[in-house]
């Protein structure tokens, strides 16, 4: 490989990402992460590895994903050029693919035939289900209820591909539960089972391996905007919930200086409000899920609630790498709020003709902000992580397109309401 | 010196194991905890755990988590632990604090071991900082003079048994098996051969939790341990309580079976 990833993230000792990451978990999990470890990193230099995952990215994810224009759509951000990058084409809608599949496969090789997952948006979830019928192994997803109440299409989905579906009712019923319930199905069952994370976040070696599986998105993104405009992006703009999309298509531009990264956390209701989760507004840095990182947090360290309209977005805690490269300056990270998400979603559908997942939809507003500070010689990268049909309900609701009474997939007729 | 290190001498010397109990602070509330830890000290346990309530308890089973979060919903606050640690001292016993790694490091680790020690405390059981993590607080401990128990479990290779329980002082926390806190109805034989494993590698103390509800298992544990640890059984205790005097009584009533059970083992 020409442009292998550096095994320490810029940190001083491996797993660390300066002072970020680490392994701040039980013991029992230890031998099990050390394992993962070894096996990761043979993969990353074995030729049989890379080849039968390239394989499957080609003929059954449908990758290299394409670069689209957005004209129409750029014309509200100052007329900058806005490229998009397609992970909402990849099979299963979404980049968590790319992960999922790598983690699968090493799976396979360390021995083991369980795999359990997290899922927020529902979207790591299905393609954890998905991976686990193709390569037959046994999937237990954990959702939070209020997931699966606002994402009830990917329940639905997860449950036809044969996985179970275990919501999760305890804490603040979303993501950090769902991980914190996964965590102790692993700690109970590590003999048998790995542990997909989703993003890149846990302990090392997660966040430096599911990078590793995602910067695809990064390393195609820069040849084809290459291609297509001639030179580099000036602005590359992503999504940040636990920030898997954002480091897999911002590390192989992290040496190219001239372009600036930029991360869009979930501003929710207001970074001044207590319903957000922008932790690089207004968290600290703290241990959460076996990771030295930013976290919302109170006084006493406890975990604060996070909120978002995008259930993937919805998240107190993020991956450690963004920590390092928020505090070296190397990325920006702003806050988008609910609205402004909302509108940028809107705006895609009706200008361009595609449906964004709501989580994407912050990036584009980013965009949108973005082009309109840099002016109309500027090209702007935005990854547009995922697709929007698990969002209709949410959408439809928030917008009011649909008579009273009727529901867009019947399966949740109160839908928000239930939160 | 401060720490568990002299009550560990002294149940060995009486041929016996020792009874390690655990309660979160704040469940049911402040002083109902304090009450319940007074009691449990009264009643026969050796040294107390004191919990904190946290958010995010990854290695807690549904009791322990519950009381948890009825602790945070009560607004129990860290200054709350330290009032706990400074009632079971001055009950008698000491008193380490089993806590998650991120409110310490929100606190400060230096100021968390100085006032750790000025509340009487013996050290810190921490579940989710593994000694590789841990050179902050391992310096801190030395400086205040506070015991740091580091967990081992089933899976832990000969090297990492060798060199977690070379960082502990105190006692090693031996998991007995692999999973959450929580009662079982047997402990398995992974506990004995986790702590024959262990004892190859140190001297220090070994005490057994996870899993053990009964006087019956703590005399099984006794067998082969120093020290048998109880938590979620005792907490139950509160949690089905229908008063706040009969979840002393119950504390009281199965601390003094487990105290006898920790007599008979061997």
């Amino acid at each position: 490989m020409t442009d292998h990833p550096s095994s320490t993230g810029g940190g001083t000792r491996p797993g660390r990402f300066g002072s970020y990451g680490g392994r701040y978990v039980p013991e029992a999990l230890v031998a099990a992460l050390e394992q993962l470890d070894e096996a990761r990193l043979k993969a990353n230099i074995d030729p049989a590895f890379q080849g039968e995952l390239e394989r499957l990215h080609r003929t059954y994810t449908g990758r290299p994903s394409i670069i689209t224009e957005v004209p129409k759509f750029a014309q509200h951000a100052g007329g900058a050029r806005i490229l998009l990058k397609r992970e909402d084409l990849n099979h299963t809608g979404s980049h968590k693919l790319n992960n999922v599949l790598g983690q699968a496969l090493l799976t396979k090789r360390m021995g083991k035939t369980r795999i359990i997952a997290e899922t927020g948006a529902g979207q790591h979830g299905v393609a954890s289900a998905t991976a686990a019928a193709l390569m037959g192994l046994e999937c237990v997803v954990y959702m939070g209820t209020k997931d699966t109440q606002r994402q009830a299409l990917n329940v639905a989905r997860m449950r036809l591909l044969g996985a179970e579906v275990i919501p999760v009712s305890h804490g603040s019923a979303t993501l950090k539960d769902a991980i914190n319930e996964a965590m102790r199905d692993w700690v109970t069952n590590v003999e048998t089972t790995h542990y997909v994370i989703g993003t890149v976040t846990g302990p090392h070696p997660f966040p430096e391996m599911v990078r590793d599986f995602q910067r695809i998105i990064g390393v195609e993104a820069r040849a084809q905007v290459l291609d297509l405009v001639g030179r580099l992006p000036d602005v590359v703009c992503a999504c940040v919930g636990g920030g898997s999309n954002a480091m897999g298509i911002f590390h192989r531009f992290i040496d190219d200086e001239s372009v600036r990264l930029i991360g869009l956390e979930a501003g929710g209701e207001g970074v001044d409000t207590d319903k957000h989760a922008a932790r690089f507004s207004t968290g600290l840095p703290g241990v959460l899920h076996g990771a030295f990182t930013y976290v919302l947090q109170d006084e006493d360290g406890q975990t604060l609630e996070s909120h978002s309209v995008s259930a993937g977005l919805d998240y107190p805690s993020v991956g450690p790498e963004h920590s390092f490269l928020r505090d070296t300056g190397r990325a920006e990270y702003r806050p988008i709020t609910d609205t402004q998400a909302m509108d940028a979603f809107a705006l895609l559908c009706k200008t361009e003709g595609i449906i964004p997942a709501i989580e994407s939809a912050h990036a584009l507003a980013g965009a949108l902000e973005i082009g309109r500070e840099i002016g109309p010689e500027g090209v702007i990268l935005v990854n547009l992580s995922g697709r929007g049909d698990k969002d209709v309900d949410t959408a439809a609701r928030w917008f009011g397109v649909l008579e009273d009474g009727l529901h867009p997939d019947g399966l949740h007729p109160d839908g928000l309401e239930q939160q | 010196m401060n720490g568990v290190g002299a009550v560990l001498a002294k149940t060995k010397s009486e041929g016996r194991a020792a009874l390690v109990g655990y309660l979160p602070v704040g469940f049911p509330d402040v002083q109902g905890s304090i009450d319940a830890m007074v009691a449990m000290v009264q009643a026969g346990v050796d040294i107390v755990e004191v919990g904190v309530p946290y958010t995010d308890p990854l290695m807690d089973g549904p009791v322990i988590q519950h009381a948890a979060d009825v602790a945070l919903k009560g607004g129990t606050r860290l200054k709350d632990v330290f009032a706990a640690v400074r009632a079971v001292a001055d009950a008698g016993a000491p008193a380490l604090v089993m806590t998650y790694w991120n409110p310490v490091l929100r606190y400060g680790v230096d100021r968390f071991a100085d006032d750790l020690a000025k509340a009487g405390g013996a050290g810190l059981i921490t579940p989710d900082l593994i000694p590789d993590e841990g050179a902050e607080w391992i310096a801190a401990a030395e400086r205040n003079d506070l015991d740091r128990v580091f967990l081992v479990a089933p899976s832990s290779t000969p090297e990492r048994l060798r060199s977690t329980t070379l960082a502990c002082r105190g006692f090693v926390y031996a998991a007995s098996t692999m999973g959450v806190t929580g009662a079982r109805t047997t402990v398995g034989d992974a506990a004995e051969v986790l702590v024959t494993r262990t004892r190859l590698m140190t001297d220090t103390p070994i005490c057994v939790g996870l899993g053990v509800s009964t006087g019956a298992q703590a005399g099984q544990v006794a067998a082969f341990a120093d020290g048998v640890i109880v938590g979620s059984a005792l907490v139950r205790c509160l949690t089905d309580a229908a008063s706040r005097e009969d979840g002393l009584a119950a504390i009281r009533k199965l601390s003094a079976e487990l105290a006898a059970g920790v007599r008979a083992g061997r």
